[in-house]
């Protein structure tokens, strides 16, 4: 009886030689399914990750924004009811500040323009100059100022013009700066949370994978199948899967943050026009797609090198 | 290790339990010689498959020691055993082909698996196809081929990558006599030419007259119940080294 022509192996051929390669390992099996929904859960995840971290970078920009405008700013009151003598006072005050190195400009608010301001809340009291309206003046400085540098200002003028008080403009905005900082650490904390909750699913998608494969896994390791190959068999469908829910999150959560960037732009207010996205800005949400592609495969490989070691 | 005098295998004392029922294999020591022929018999429940699937490592024993091609296999690390499992062909009772895999793609899996080139893999299996009977049938998945042709894809398997050790669990159990005896030539050309230690688990007692340089080996009630060899199917020659049970020395 005939024998079939085996082909040539020598004695410790298999032994010695090295795992295949990923193109190879890949055809060892169809690309096992890790489960319908898992890419969307994925897209979700991006899409939330993306509007976070978009909202959370757009608030960091506008309160810096914010925060170097009115750090090179200060407001100059003068309260005096007497209004000849505040005038003068007020005229005083600019002189003063004129003659100062760290201050660029100086505007003194017109009468005109501060009952105008008030009208809406004094309203014909505002122009009657029965209501003593303080001269305020405007003063923009060359440069962000230290608190130091205020105080100094402020010392200075209130040692030479009787009545005159300095507002510096960002002791204003102080509370809504603390309500920004604590949306930013929302939005590290909504990431963070979101992270999570893609490992924790694709976890599951992973074991799952395995248990439908089960069999298959045991007759690759009976084979001689390695972990490593039968691992790459499974981060080849993890990595196709999660890059496909990650493009797809990624164009909604950009989609999200593209409308809800038309809805502030409409607003024409001063503060959100200084939230706007640099290109550093850019390069971080480019990266969240990426990293979520990373974390899931990471997730993937502990979970089927875990699973994997159960098996002889 | 010397195999040609110490065994391909080596079972000392071994037995093996599943979960905390009693012991399913108890106090098997024998060895395996390189190039031997060896047919496991005995009756449904024996234990036949249980030792099998630790030749085939695909069970650690729950107690006494094996040595598997000059290796401890109870203190080897797993990351280990894909060496090892290299180096055997099984056929198992249920044949286990990989059911998204066509017949072509499944003999192919221990070719691939230990990294051969494609061109060498796609001639050596288009060959073992056309000479079981099945070039015709090498896009088919298993769940479109007969018992028979299952059984013969899975043999195809075993053998493809000319193991040191074919271990065979009722391999002629779904194939005509014909087929059978074929098989079994195969089996014994893997054995003289290239040298293959053979394992056979079967219940055909005519099937053992068709090799007549085996060795038998039968189990009973989880224990090797031959301790003297004198079940052998025919008398071994007296220079050849053969399967010894029950810590007896040589059968």
């Amino acid at each position: 009886m005939n024998v079939p022509p085996l082909p040539e192996a020598p004695e410790d051929e298999a032994a010695a030689a090295p795992a295949p390669a990923t193109r190879r390992a890949a055809r060892l099996l169809p690309q096992p399914r890790m489960g319908g929904l898992m890419p969307w859960v994925i897209a979700i995840l991006i899409a939330l990750v993306v509007i976070a971290a978009s909202g959370g970078l757009v608030l960091r920009n506008l309160a810096d924004n914010a925060r170097a405008d009115l750090a090179a700013a200060v407001t100059v009151q003068v309260i005096e009811p007497n209004p000849d003598l505040r005038a003068a006072r007020g005229a005083e005050v600019v002189a003063v500040l004129q003659a100062m190195t760290l201050v660029r400009a100086v505007r003194l608010v017109p009468e005109g323009e501060l009952a105008a301001l008030l009208e809406p809340w004094l309203g014909t009291a505002a122009t009657s100059g029965d209501v003593p309206i303080p001269v305020l003046v405007d003063v923009e400085l060359v440069r962000r100022a230290s608190p130091a540098e205020i105080a100094k200002l402020a010392a200075a003028l209130e040692g030479t013009v009787p009545g005159a008080r300095v507002d510096a403009q960002s002791d204003w905005l102080r509370p809504v700066y603390r309500a920004l900082a604590a949306l930013q650490w929302l939005a590290l904390g909504l990431i963070g949370l979101v992270a999570l909750a893609t490992a924790a699913a694709v976890w599951l998608a992973s074991r799952n994978a395995l248990g439908q494969a089960r069999e298959t896994v045991e007759i690759l390791h009976l084979l001689g199948g390695t972990d490593r190959q039968i691992t790459r068999i499974f981060l080849g469908t993890v990595l196709r899967e999660a890059s496909f829910g990650a493009a797809v999150g990624t164009g909604l959560g950009l989609a999200a943050v593209w409308l809800l960037g038309q809805q502030f732009a409409a607003l024409d207010s001063g503060m959100a026009g200084g939230g706007g996205l640099g290109m550093a800005d850019w390069l971080v949400i480019a990266a969240v797609p990426v990293i979520g592609v990373l974390l899931a495969l990471a997730t993937a490989r502990m979970t089927i090198a875990l699973a994997l070691k159960d098996m002889l | 290790m010397n195999d040609r005098l110490d065994g391909h295998v080596k079972f000392d004392n071994v037995g093996l339990r599943y979960g905390t029922d009693a012991e399913v294999l108890s106090n098997l020591s024998f060895t395996l010689y390189p190039g031997s022929f060896y047919f496991l018999t005995g009756a449904s429940g024996a234990g036949k498959t249980s030792l099998l699937k630790l030749l085939y490592l695909a069970q650690r024993p729950s107690r006494g020691a094996i040595r598997m091609f000059g290796q401890d296999l109870m203190t080897m690390p797993r990351t280990r055993l894909p060496d090892l499992r290299r180096r055997l062909g099984v056929v198992f009772q249920n044949f286990r082909l990989v059911p998204h895999l066509t017949a072509f793609d499944n003999v192919a899996l221990p070719l691939r698996l230990a990294g051969a080139d494609e061109a060498r893999v796609v001639k050596a299996v288009s060959d073992m196809l056309e000479w079981v009977g099945l070039a015709h049938r090498a896009q088919a998945i298993p769940a479109t081929l007969s018992g028979g042709e299952q059984q013969r894809v899975a043999i195809a398997r075993a053998v493809i990558a000319r193991p040191k050790m074919l271990i065979a669990d009722e391999p002629t159990g779904n194939v005509d006599p014909e087929m059978a005896l074929k098989l079994l030539r195969l089996f014994e050309a893997l054995n003289n030419r290239v040298g293959t230690t053979v394992v056979v688990a079967t219940h055909d007692v005519h099937l053992l007259k068709k090799v007549p340089d085996s060795l038998i080996m039968r189990l009973n009630k989880g224990q090797l119940s031959d301790p003297t060899g004198a079940l052998r199917y025919p008398p071994r020659p007296s220079s050849a080294p053969g399967a010894s049970s029950g810590g007896e020395g040589g059968a």
